[in-house]
């Protein structure tokens, strides 16, 4: 903004005239005392069906819990109540195992692959038609943005399923000189950041595999895997074949253990990933973690900066940063660093938080209570350690769990916020002035499940991309998912593959 | 020990090191152990190697990590290729060592000739396997996207206790074919072969440090294996049920990936595999946009 420039008339008075100490900051360079508001547009409710309680879906039907007990489900954008959910404990869950291991013993593993195929594409096709109504939900129960949910989780959700469909009778093309085998029984626990759309990336490759399943979704967000439930009866899957069970950490502990579970496949933090490799210890089961992650994403001085501080933003802010591979600490070359923090600062101003269902929000609810008081105390953390916090100006709704968007400049690379998964919007940056010294930093973590770089250089690309010790690594981009594309860590991040034709192994045994 | 004397010339009796980091040191801790053989002869005094050799050990291994990995698969190749020329040069050597650790002269010289043969099949398959489980994913936005597999890391491996030539070659060459560096115990009761292969490896063009062999007692190292917070994955060679559920509770600490390969016969066409390689490799998927002027399908 030419602010300073000398008044060369008369206009320049005027405009000096009418200036306003309306910005809010001095750094910020854009304006935002424009009289441009969006007026709200929220999405309908009507396409949406909720029960006011749903039951456990074991071996094809809708069965009361053992346990008697129901938990809300809430809508975190307003902390009402949406629904109840039945809490599945050991004796429900084994209920589903059994089922599962009669659904796999007499029926699945019989079924021609290329009938298998069928079913899985019924499930894509019903999930495309009610795609309305399992955005609305997924919005509603996890306090995402309508957008997001619309145009990304339930669409990749049904794509998902299409594409591991296709691959039910091609398993013999996937590892040459090899047959393969389903493993029978898998367990299957999915987190609360991208319900539906876990549920997918789990259930999917599954059952391609010729493999049964008994699936628990998040205590916090279970509706969309229970209305998949619902899609799952329609589609006249043999009884058994998906058991999903809502529950508790309990419930995922009592599948976890299960004598007749051949396998656990777990998306979630760190911390419990590494509770569930304990625990499997000394039995046959195997294992698939997705687990936590601190991506770092690295902007070089000849990186076109625009596309890349729209990246950095989609990076972390995306799902309110609820998000494992999330761009979470930032490396910016020096040259260039004063730059890109006032265009971040600028560009935080300008994103919308509030209302999920709204079709204009850029950021949503904090999936739960629980989740925000974890937010604000890195946010203190960051504060108490010396770095520098800069939060967006906006209001939050006086309802429900929100958070500023945030970043924080001047942060030290040992710093908590830059050594730690947070988990929602928060942003650390860093600098750095040569290749080898932000290779060093960004792989001195013990995460390793994505990675960014912004270059215009292609030479520089790859040797990033190379030497970033991480499954995913995103060049001049960010934040990108394809069922064909795997996914899933490095070290602490985990182990196994989801998506792609590397995401069928974990479910099948080779042999020679 | 375990020499005949004659009354012409005494024999010159070999000091067995252990090597770390392309030197021959003895353990640190100063310990030793007699393994003897069937017939109670000793065969040598071992070096008992401590928790400190085996720090020592990764301590090599993570240095050898970023220039292993760096290079050219055929450079890798041809590396494993010379330890195959080596080893041949050096058949006689292992066959007296197998004897004397109770093989009969056949099974001893097929046993270095398979494990001959074994660098010779992981050799070829240094530049290969990539392309075998490599994929470019036809992603539906407009984005170039393809997966890739990369070592894993480091690598601790208690090597198999029988088939203390083959099993130990097979097991550390497939390791090593795919850019992993390791830390290898050898066999306790037939730890010879493993300290005369370190030999060949030092004269193989192999940079230090890519391997490392210890000796010593599976008893006292094993927990030390998976406990190690810079040691990305561990393998297991031997069907003890205790060992092996200590090892995966461990391994949780940070989030090693457990091997077990007790069920492999390395004297098998089952005991060498791409499949093997694959194991101790991470697959990276790199995605980048592509531009896309004028729309899709625009032709040119």
């Amino acid at each position: 903004m030419p602010v300073k420039a000398k008044p060369a008339s008369r206009a320049g008075k005027v405009a000096k005239k009418t200036m306003t100490p309306a910005t809010k900051n001095n750094t910020l360079k854009l304006k935002f005392d424009t009289s441009w508001t969006y007026a709200p547009a929220p999405e309908s409710k009507s396409a949406a069906i909720i029960n006011k309680q749903y039951d456990l879906f074991i071996d094809g039907k809708w069965q009361k819990p053992l346990s008697k007990t129901f938990i809300d489900t809430i809508n975190p954008a307003t902390e009402e109540k949406l629904s109840e959910v039945a809490v599945a404990n050991e004796a429900d869950v084994n209920k589903a195992v059994v089922a599962a291991r009669n659904a796999y013993e007499k029926v699945w593993k019989k079924i021609p692959a290329k009938e298998r195929a069928k079913y899985i594409f019924r499930i894509a096709r019903m999930v495309q038609e009610k795609a309305r109504e399992l955005s609305i939900i997924e919005t509603l129960d996890g306090g995402k943005p309508i957008r997001e949910s619309r145009d990304f989780d339930v669409p990749t959700a049904a794509n998902h399923f299409f594409y591991y469909a296709g691959w039910a009778d091609k398993l013999e093309y996937a590892f040459p000189n090899r047959k393969t085998a389903p493993l029978g029984v898998v367990g299957q626990i999915a987190p609360w950041n991208f319900p539906l759309l876990m549920a997918a990336w789990k259930i999917a490759p599954a059952l391609a595999t010729g493999n049964t399943v008994v699936f628990k979704p998040s205590k916090t967000t279970p509706l969309t895997a229970l209305k998949l439930a619902e899609i799952i009866e329609e589609a006249d899957l043999p009884p058994g074949v998906v058991n999903i069970l809502s529950g508790v950490g309990s419930t995922g502990d009592a599948i976890v253990r299960h004598p007749d579970v051949n396998k656990i496949a777990f998306t979630g933090s760190t911390e419990v990933g590494k509770m569930i490799q304990r625990a499997i210890a000394g039995t046959e089961k195997k294992l698939t973690l997705e687990l936590g992650g601190k991506a770092a994403n690295i902007i070089f001085e000849d990186a076109p900066i625009d596309q890349a501080v729209e990246g950095v933003i989609n990076g972390i802010f995306f799902n309110q940063g609820h998000v494992c591979c999330a761009g979470s600490r930032l490396y910016v070359q020096e040259s260039i660093a004063k730059t890109v923090i006032r265009k971040l600062k600028d560009r935080l101003e300008s994103l919308i938080v509030g209302d999920p269902l709204d079709k204009n929000t850029d950021i949503g609810a904090i999936n739960s209570r629980q989740q925000l008081e974890t937010i604000l105390e890195y946010i203190e953390i960051g504060k108490k350690e010396g770095a520098e916090m800069y939060q967006s100006s906006c209001n939050l709704p006086k309802k429900g769990f929100f958070c500023k968007p945030t970043l924080f400049t001047n942060v030290a690379q040992s710093n908590r916020i830059a050594q730690e998964e947070i988990f929602g919007p928060v942003l650390a940056i860093l600098t750095f002035r040569t290749d080898d010294e932000v290779i060093e930093k960004a792989n001195n973590t013990p995460y390793g499940l994505s990675a960014g770089v912004w270059t215009d250089k292609g030479s520089k690309v790859f040797n990033m991309t190379k030497r970033l010790r991480a499954g995913v690594v995103w060049a001049n981009t960010f934040n990108k998912f394809d069922p064909t594309s795997p996914f899933g860590g490095y070290k602490e991040s985990g182990f196994g593959r989801e998506g792609g034709l590397h995401g069928l192994l974990p479910y099948l045994s080779l042999k020679g | 020990m375990a020499t005949k004397t004659t009354t012409q010339r005494l024999d010159v009796l070999k000091t067995y090191k252990i090597y770390i980091g392309g030197q021959f040191p003895r353990t640190e801790s100063g310990r030793y152990y007699i393994p003897t053989n069937a017939a109670g002869e000793k065969l040598a005094n071992v070096c008992l190697c401590s928790r400190k050799d085996f720090r020592d050990a990764v301590v090599a291994a993570r240095n050898a990590f970023g220039g292993w990995s760096g290079r050219a698969a055929f450079n890798r190749s041809q590396i494993l290729y010379r330890m195959a020329e080596m080893l041949e040069g050096r058949k006689a050597q292992f066959v007296d060592e197998l004897m004397l650790q109770d093989a009969s002269k056949a099974k001893a010289e097929k046993e270095v000739s398979l494990a001959v043969d074994r660098l010779i099949y992981y050799a070829g398959w240094c530049d290969k396997y990539q392309q075998l489980f490599s994929a470019v994913n036809p992603v539906a936005s407009s984005h170039f996207n393809f997966s890739v597999p990369e070592p894993t890391g480091v690598v601790a491996i208690i090597a198999p206790q029988s088939d203390s030539l083959l099993g130990l070659v097979s097991v550390i060459t497939q390791v090593i074919a795919g850019g992993n560096t390791c830390v290898v115990l050898a066999s306790e009761k037939k730890p010879l072969c493993s300290v005369t292969f370190a030999e060949v490896l030092n004269s193989s063009d192999l940079p230090g440090g890519v391997v490392n062999i210890l000796t010593g007692k599976p008893s006292e190292l094993a927990s030390w294996f998976v406990d190690h917070m810079d040691v990305n994955a561990t393998i297991y060679c031997e069907n003890n049920s205790d060992v092996k559920k200590m090892m995966q509770e461990k391994a949780a600490a940070n989030v090693k990936r457990v091997f077990f390969y007790d069920k492999v016969h390395w004297d098998s066409e089952e005991g060498q595999s791409p499949y093997l390689i694959f194991d101790t490799q991470e697959i990276k998927t790199t995605w980048h946009p592509v531009e896309n002027i004028a729309g899709a399908g625009g032709g040119y």
